[in-house]
């Protein structure tokens, strides 16, 4: 039967083995400085989660998520730096109490759009409206005129570039190419050190899934099935009286949300936030990694990002030339042989496997079972 | 004409209505009435512009000048989903369909509830929807194929999938553009039993090639060529219009 459900029972198990792992496996078996690590690629499985749903649901490729992710990471980071320029921190700049890029640049009072950052509720609303309405402005822009495709994704490629210019060129307000270092304290609580990270890593692995959930709910829903329908035809979802538009600019919103919390992670369990994760080159690393892990699939968008992240640390490490390459290659691998990514290939041949394993070590009970009761983890009793 | 005649009330009204793609006018000065309850057959020669005058009423192509009048309410300002809302369904000339969406899934989607965003996350598929959903499936032969892929459908099944998404909506004015192009015999003859079921209360706009088909169900036909009327009546009017059978029947 269609299950209106917004988890099913198997999707509830691969959530909860992605928990067992993110949650139990993985801090137990890696040091603090590798989980730190985690912690930093999965704060781009927040953006990959909200390309599953832009791009694989709704057919809306956007080449500028680290638009997002760095508006989010920003966001948080100017927050975490105004807490770090306190005035006796900083006793030795000539305007103390600013953060120490703008002293350099002979800036000698706190911007305006900074002084909001002094609040933390404030920067938390900012982490997710700001993204959230710059979206609806380019959402509205575009769809509103049925701009889409390949012209949409070349568009939100200029907007990375440009925001990329935008910060390093205004270096007093943005900390320019360097982008805002030494960030220490959350309210007071020295976020550097190794229990720390511990926290933050397990402060966001919770976030994760919260958003893994509502991943969940949208597809599940029917505007889920909305958007499947007008990657498919369009026309028809437009010609059975829906505004095709303000689904688009709400699945393009919702890719931006995720992606700007992700960027706010980065900013706490990193320390830092520079325009290197704003630009073109790193907006399609992250479509890499949702393609990697399947562009359909909410919990392959995790495991791609993980997988992709492991394999970019260890390859740069040893060929720091090569690895572009690498990357390269193996998106277009992925999108010639594995539409679908790692989910695909979990769903065709892995998962048959199992069943086909867990059904011959059963014992056969008469004329009971088929092969589809068993597919669907349903017993005919 | 009468002192005090009240003018009587069409359903659709298009008036004057041209379009001009780069010049050409694909539909020149064109102007027609549907009456409530009216089956109307638009029959032509390749070309004539019989598509672009449902993609005109529909929305989907802007007029150049004219006007469309649906129950009073001037179409041509309207967006599409504005149109649809207003009454008019559409159905394309090659199915259109979602492919990646079961049948039920397909219908539910043209249930008119929740078309807004919020309303899309919020909609839950109960009993009504439900009925509806099937009630319609009986209906389009595809009752057994609720939970199949829209994907596996024959050509045949894709467009009565089509029309049974029109159907849930519940138009006052039906616009088929094609119905029975492609299908089998067998097919034709079970489209043409499902159209007269369905036309029962509202008026329906039909693009048709195949002759004997329009005369089963017309009410009255249009003979479109080059973007105007050639002639307008009854069936039998039409066939033994001169000019229809030179530009038309007579080939």
């Amino acid at each position: 039967m269609t299950d209106n459900r917004f988890v099913n029972r198997s999707e509830l198990i691969g959530i909860l083995l992605l928990a067992v792992f993110l949650v139990v496996i993985l801090p137990l078996c890696l040091d603090v400085f590798r989980l730190n690590l985690v912690a930093k690629y999965l704060t781009y499985a927040f953006v990959a989660l909200g390309l599953v749903i832009c791009w694989g649901y709704g057919g809306i490729l956007s080449l500028g998520q680290g638009v997002f992710f760095g508006l989010g990471g920003y966001c948080m980071a100017m927050f975490l730096k105004l807490e770090a320029s306190s005035v006796e921190n900083t006793k030795i700049q000539s305007t103390p109490g600013i953060p120490d890029f703008m002293d350099w640049n002979q800036i000698t009072s706190l911007p305006l759009f900074w002084k909001p950052f002094h609040s933390l509720s404030f920067t938390i609303a900012a982490v997710i409206l700001v993204p959230g309405i710059f979206a609806l402005i380019i959402g509205a822009a575009m769809f509103k005129r049925r701009v889409g495709g390949t012209y949409f994704a070349i568009i939100t490629q200029a907007v990375a570039a440009i925001l990329t210019i935008l910060i390093v060129g205004q270096q007093g307000y943005t900390g320019g190419i360097n982008g805002m270092t030494d960030l220490r304290t959350l309210k007071g609580w020295d976020i550097r050190p190794d229990h720390a990270k511990i926290v933050l890593y397990f402060f966001e692995v919770g976030c994760l899934f919260v958003c893994i959930f509502i991943a969940q709910f949208i597809r599940h829903s029917k505007l889920g099935r909305i958007l499947v329908a007008m990657r498919d035809k369009e026309d028809r979802v437009r010609f059975s009286g829906y505004s095709v538009a303000n689904f688009k600019i709400f699945a393009f919103c919702v890719a931006a949300i995720f992606a700007a919390i992700g960027g706010a992670m980065f900013a706490l369990n990193v320390g830092f936030m520079s325009p290197s994760f704003v630009g073109i080159v790193p907006s399609i690393e992250m479509v890499i990694y949702t393609a990697v892990g399947g562009r359909l699939s909410i919990l392959g968008a995790v495991y791609g990002t993980l997988l992709v992240n492991f394999a970019k640390t260890s390859l740069s490490e040893s060929f720091p030339e090569l690895w572009l390459f690498g990357l390269g290659g193996l998106f277009i691998a992925v999108v010639l042989a594995f539409p679908n990514g790692l989910a695909g290939i979990w769903g065709d041949y892995v998962h048959p496997r199992i069943d086909r394993l867990i059904n011959s070590s059963k014992p056969k009970s008469g004329d009971g079972w088929t092969d589809s009761s068993v597919a669907d983890g349903a017993p005919a009793e | 004409m009468l002192i005090g005649h009240k003018p009587k009330e069409f359903l659709l009204a298009v008036e004057a209505l041209t379009v001009s793609f780069d010049g050409f006018k694909a539909v020149n000065d064109l102007s027609f009435y549907v009456e409530e309850n009216e089956i109307r057959v638009i029959i032509g020669p390749n070309g004539a512009g019989k598509t672009t005058v449902l993609d005109l009423i529909c929305g989907k192509t802007k007029a150049t000048s004219g006007s469309i009048q649906f129950h009073g309410q001037e179409l041509t300002k309207l967006k599409e989903n504005q149109i649809v809302q207003a009454g008019v369904g559409r159905k394309f000339q090659t199915p259109s369909i979602y492919d990646d969406l079961t049948v039920f899934e397909n219908l539910e989607i043209s249930f008119p509830r929740g078309r807004t965003v919020f309303g899309a996350l919020t909609f839950t598929r109960d009993t009504i929807v439900r009925d509806r959903v099937h009630e319609v499936a009986e209906m389009i032969f595809l009752k057994d194929r609720l939970n199949m892929s829209a994907e596996l459908l024959s050509h045949g099944q894709k467009q009565w999938l089509e029309i049974g998404m029109l159907l849930i909506q519940d138009p006052e004015l039906l616009m088929l553009d094609e119905p029975v192009a492609g299908m089998s015999v067998s097919e034709r003859v079970k489209t043409a039993e499902l159209l007269n079921r369905i036309i029962k209360d509202r008026s329906v706009l039909v693009i048709e090639h195949d002759m004997k088909f329009v005369e089963d169900i017309a009410h009255k036909v249009t003979v479109l060529h080059q973007g105007q009327i050639l002639s307008e009546g009854t069936m039998d009017h039409v066939k033994n219009d001169p000019k229809v059978i030179e530009v038309y029947l007579g080939h």
